[in-house]
Formats: structure tokens, C-alpha cells, sequence
């Protein structure tokens, strides 16, 4: 083992410090446990309407709940809604919304502050205004805005947030550069004429791009957030569609019930609710460890 | 220093001008009709439209409408408000006092309770109390807004029926609409005017129905400025001064909270203000379900039915404030760290 690869050597240290940490564990099983709820949703709950299985079957539309029974597993929510299979596919919905906004925004965001770090100058100068002006209304507020200019839905929701989430890793990436421009590592290879695009994508980035991962993980955990408070308000799914926030939303007139059982239909918000922050809750577990392990201030010792 | 800020606040009109540039232009892209239809309130009077996109220069090129809007803003108009069903400007004022008395009890609880977290976790580090305060902090973290608090309203409301949502009780804002003359509206903080107008049942009335607001916001924000101050304590207590203060013979206390701390509390100085510029959004969600009738709320309501100056006014506001906070944040951090001043 003595002539490893010092990157392979370095992978294997940091896996070991990730699951050293049982929170990290823990994070790992809750998201494991998702996918493979969002993988075999076919299987668990098999779709009533072929043409759009997110849409969750309902007997007909009374806007009392039903308890937990034989046929509903989890019993209803508002409007006859079976919530067994809208948390299943609300699983699948929940990675969608994450995946496509952290991934287009993480792309978007590292490109612009590679770009802007590396070459500096008039690039980075206009580049860093405009995420000065986007830096200045706080991330929900600008979504829902550009979301009622898109119209209402889910896939808007979604649009929005990643329109939102670049201004982020510009901002990490970018000042992760500047220090290591400056490098004799990126000095030798600028020397070697190696091309740009080479030195940034095999020299710089791998060096880089970290926090932009931590970040990335912790974000998958809060865009689910923003976006299921989207849905919440109003701004999201048409009624009926299989997703977290809408499922809660739903439920909001039933928080308290009647005098004599307050809190009979209880089921209707800590179900879907308690979806969304373990999703939530798994992610940021994940971050938590990422930043233990991959800080440099802490990673020795 | 005096250039310092005058560079500030050349970068502050840019960004606020830019700001306006961004909203407006998404919010142009609605057709003009379908913006000419917000004042339509009946199907009758749908065969107007073309008639007021003519009257008010609607399809009007994108720099034009830009410009005749911001004329109008300098004059102070900033449009109605279809939600509120009074100018903006107007109903700003009505809804911002409950949102701002919210944050005037969380700010100081976040901050305080937060340093204070982090600073235990920071000197017990790998311990239990590192450990239970760290899980602690990520659950809450975890938490989204909306959801923690209608559980709240769920337990404290349905089943031990101590605290409602709203602002007042009903028969106390029944009270005040009736006695316009008895009960006067100093401030808009009902704390504040209970105090001042010798109500104090009123006070204690507003603040019971204060806990459970605080109380979501306090849980949901108190970790990121517990783990700003962990990590800048575990940071400082590595540092070179500190061995040289063990050497000296000095106790563990005041190498903790004279030594280390301050020292520590320069990034949090960042995180607290960034939490004060962020505060107004997370007062949307706790405004929502507390149904508080405050910006959060009007923001809210007003995406919902497309009201397009509220949305276009609070977004200009929040950016004031982020930019106002950074401000100060950024000259206070000069004052306090000569490296930046003199950099």
C-alpha cells in the first residue's frame, strides 16, 4: 500500500472520517431508504390512472380524513386522498424537485465561478455584479416571484429555484479560486501549456470543489423545504398530485379536531410532514459530515 | 475609512438599481393583457382591456414602462394593492409593524442563545454536550418552517388550547376597532401600545399570541449561528495565544469567554446580520400558518392572486434592508477589524 495514488489514498481517508461519524450513517440509510421508496413506487403502490400515476386516487370527496384502515394503510387526507400513495410517490416527486434544482444550479453556479475566478478581470468583474443584485433578495422570496411570473406548477417551482440556487456556488467556487490561481502547481502546468479548460477542469476543480459538494447535499434538504412551502401556499401542483407540501396543505384545516379528540386526525400532517423533514433531515446529515471530513481545519485531527 | 464607505454605498444604488431592473423585468414578462386584466373585476368589463393597455401604456417598449414606474416610486406611489384593497405604500405601513415586532423578540433570542450554544459546543467539543447540541441544531435545521409550526398550532392550540394564532384576541381587536379614540396606534407594535395606552391586558394578550411565532422561528434559525460560533471557537482555542495563555497560569474561564470568544465573534457578526437581512423571509412561512397579518403573509397572499406591486415593492424592500444590513455589517466589521480598514 505504500505507492497508492495520493488521490486514492485521500478518497479512502475521507471515507473512512464520513462513516467513522454515525450521523453520517444515519443520513445514508434515511436517503437509501427514499430512493428505494422512489425507485420501486411502481411496486408499492401500484398507479390507479396510467396515463399520470403522481395523481393520487381518491374515493370520492369528502373533506373529513378517514383514520388509518384496512384499504388505506395510512388512512385519507382532505378530499378523500390516499396518503399511502401520495408519500410513495411524493418520494419520487421530493428527488425530482431536488435533484434537477441543486444539479442545474450546482452546473450553472461552478461554471460561472470558474470562469469568473480564473480569468478575473472584466469577466469576473460583471459577472460579480450581477450576483451582487441577485444576492439581494433572499431565496424565497425572489422564487415565489419568479414563479407567479411563470404561472403556477410544480415544474415553475422547480424552474425558479434552480434560476435562484446558481448565486450560491459562484460566490464558493469563485473565492475557492482566487487562492488557488495564484498556486505553483497552476503556475507549472500554465508554463507546460496545458489549455485553460484543462487546467480548470483537472487542476483547479478537483481542488475546489468541496464546499460546492457539502453545499449541494445541504441544499437537496432545503430546496425540498422551499419548494414544499411553494406548494403549501398555493403556487405549486394542481390539486391532487402526489407531493409533499400540496399533501400537507390539505390537511391544514384539520389541524385541530373536534373538541373531544383534538388531535384525531393527527395522521394528515405527521405523515407527509414527517416525510419531508426526514428527507430533509438525511441530506443534512450528510452535509454535517462531508464539511467534518473534507475541513481542512479539522480533517487531521 | 470615509472612502471605504463612500465605495459601499456607490455599490449599494447599483445593486438597488439592479434589483428594480431584475423585478421589473420578470414581472414584465407577463402579456400586457394579462396585467391590464388585474384591474378587471367584472366579465363585462373585459371588453376594456385593449382600451387600458392603450390608456396606460402597457405594450409601451420594456424602458419606457421602466422609467415611468420609477418616476412614479420617487413620487411615492407604488401602485395598489388588490389584497390589501388600499395603496401599497399605505398598506405597507399597516402590515410591517407585525412582522417587525415578531423580529424585534426573535433577533435578540437567536443571536444570544445561539452564541451561547455554540460556544458550550465549542469548548466541550467531542463530548456529549457537543454531540446532544450539534443533533439538536441539525433537526431543527431540518425543520421546515411551515410545518413546525402548524405542528405547534397542532399541540398547543388543539390539545392544550393555551395559545392562538392571529395577533389579538378576537373580543381585544373588536375592542380597538370600536374605540378608535380609546386605544391609539403610537407605534403599531400592540406590546408597545398596550404599554402606552395603560392596556396591559392588551400587551399580554400580543405577546401570548407571540410564543409560538418566536418560538418556530427561534428553533428553525438558532442553528446557523450555533455552528458559525462552534466552529470559530474550536478555530480560536487551536490558536497559538491560547497555549500562551495556558502557560501564563490563566484559567480556563477567562481563556474561554475573554480570550477566545471575541475572537470567535467576528464571523458571527456576519451570520447575524445576514440573519437580520434574511429575517423578513423567514417570516413568510411562521406569518402564514400563525395566519399574522404582516409582509410575510401579504407576500404570500399576494403571489397567490398575482397582486404584481405588492410582489414588486416587497422585493425592492427586502433588498433595502439586505443591502442597508450588509452595510453596516461591513463598516462595523472595519471599525472592529483594522485588517480590512487598512487593507
Amino acid at each position: 500500500m505504500a505507492h497508492q495514488h495520493p488521490r486514492l489514498r485521500e478518497l479512502r481517508f475521507t471515507l473512512h472520517r464520513i462513516f467513522r461519524n454515525p450521523s453520517a450513517a444515519i443520513g445514508f440509510i434515511l436517503i437509501l431508504f427514499f430512493l428505494a421508496v422512489a425507485v420501486l413506487a411502481p411496486y408499492i403502490a401500484p398507479p390507479k390512472y396510467a396515463h399520470n400515476p403522481y395523481l393520487m386516487p381518491h374515493k370520492g370527496f369528502s373533506p373529513t380524513p378517514k383514520p388509518p384502515s384496512q384499504t388505506q394503510i395510512f388512512g385519507t387526507t382532505s378530499g378523500q386522498y390516499d396518503i399511502f400513495y401520495g408519500v410513495v410517490w411524493g418520494t419520487r416527486t421530493a428527488f425530482k424537485i431536488g435533484l434537477f434544482v441543486v444539479s442545474i444550479a450546482a452546473l450553472v453556479g461552478i461554471a460561472l465561478g470558474a470562469v469568473s475566478g480564473y480569468y478575473g478581470g472584466i469577466v469576473d468583474e460583471v459577472l460579480m455584479r450581477i450576483t451582487d443584485i441577485m444576492w439581494a433578495i433572499p431565496t424565497l422570496v425572489l422564487a415565489m416571484t419568479i414563479a407567479v411570473a411563470f404561472g403556477r406548477g410544480l415544474d415553475k417551482i422547480m424552474i425558479a429555484l434552480a434560476l435562484v440556487g446558481w448565486r450560491w456556488y459562484v460566490r464558493v467556487i469563485r473565492s475557492e479560486i482566487l487562492t488557488l490561481r495564484e498556486q505553483d502547481f497552476v503556475q507549472a502546468a500554465k508554463i507546460m501549456g496545458v489549455s485553460d479548460l484543462k487546467i480548470i477542469l483537472r487542476h483547479i476543480l478537483p481542488n475546489a470543489i468541496y464546499p460546492a459538494v457539502i453545499m449541494a447535499s445541504m441544499d437537496m434538504g432545503s430546496m425540498v423545504i422551499t419548494a414544499s412551502f411553494m406548494s403549501f401556499v398555493g403556487l405549486g401542483a394542481p390539486k391532487g398530485y402526489a407531493d409533499w407540501g400540496q399533501m400537507v396543505a390539505l390537511a391544514r384545516n384539520y389541524i385541530v379536531g373536534p373538541p373531544d379528540d383534538p388531535l384525531k386526525f393527527w395522521y394528515t400532517i405527521v405523515i407527509p410532514g414527517g416525510c419531508i423533514v426526514l428527507f430533509v433531515l438525511g441530506w443534512n446529515l450528510i452535509g454535517d459530515a462531508l464539511r467534518d471530513a473534507f475541513d481542512p481545519k479539522l480533517r487531521r485531527r | 475609512m470615509l472612502a471605504y464607505i463612500t465605495r459601499r454605498s456607490l455599490l449599494l444604488i447599483f445593486v438597488l438599481f439592479g434589483v428594480s431592473v431584475l423585478i421589473f423585468g420578470i414581472l414584465m414578462t407577463f402579456s400586457p393583457e394579462r396585467r391590464a386584466a388585474t384591474y378587471v373585476t367584472s366579465p363585462q368589463q373585459a371588453k376594456d382591456i385593449p382600451r387600458i393597455v392603450q390608456q396606460f401604456g402597457l405594450d409601451d417598449p420594456f424602458y419606457i414602462q421602466y422609467v415611468k414606474w420609477m418616476k412614479e416610486v420617487f413620487k411615492g406611489n407604488l401602485g395598489w394593492s388588490l389584497v390589501a384593497s388600499r395603496p401599497v405604500a399605505e398598506a405597507f405601513w399597516n402590515y410591517f409593524p407585525v412582522t417587525l415586532e415578531m423580529n424585534l423578540f426573535a433577533a435578540p433570542i437567536v443571536i444570544i442563545f445561539g452564541i451561547w450554544l455554540g460556544t458550550l459546543s465549542g469548548i466541550h467539543r467531542d463530548t456529549w454536550i457537543d454531540h446532544s447540541t450539534r443533533i439538536l441544531a441539525i433537526v431543527g435545521w431540518s425543520l421546515p418552517t411551515f410545518l413546525f409550526a402548524l405542528v405547534l398550532l397542532m399541540i398547543f392550540y388543539g390539545y392544550f388550547q393555551i395559545f392562538s394564532p392571529g395577533v389579538l384576541s378576537d373580543h381585544l381587536t373588536m375592542f380597538i376597532l370600536d374605540h378608535p379614540d380609546s386605544f391609539r396606534p403610537y407605534t403599531g407594535l400592540y406590546t408597545v401600545d398596550g404599554i402606552l395606552n395603560g392596556r396591559l391586558d392588551i400587551t399580554l394578550n400580543a405577546l401570548s399570541h407571540l410564543v409560538l411565532p418566536v418560538l418556530t422561528y427561534v428553533i428553525v434559525v438558532v442553528a446557523l449561528n450555533m455552528r458559525v460560533m462552534r466552529s470559530g471557537m474550536i478555530e480560536e482555542l487551536s490558536k497559538e495565544y491560547v497555549i500562551t495563555a495556558i502557560a501564563k497560569g490563566a484559567d480556563k474561564k477567562t481563556i474561554h469567554i475573554k480570550h477566545a470568544r471575541r475572537n470567535a465573534l467576528l464571523p458571527v457578526i456576519t451570520v447575524a446580520g445576514q440573519s437580520v437581512a434574511y429575517s423578513m423571509e423567514g417570516s413568510v412561512a411562521v406569518e402564514v400558518v400563525y395566519n399574522r397579518h404582516g409582509i410575510g403573509w401579504w407576500l404570500a397572499e399576494s403571489a397567490v392572486q398575482l397582486d404584481i406591486p405588492v410582489l414588486m415593492c416587497i422585493c425592492l424592500f427586502m433588498a433595502v434592508i439586505f443591502v442597508i444590513t450588509n452595510l453596516t455589517l461591513d463598516i462595523l466589521y472595519a471599525y472592529i477589524d483594522p485588517r480590512i480598514r487598512l487593507n
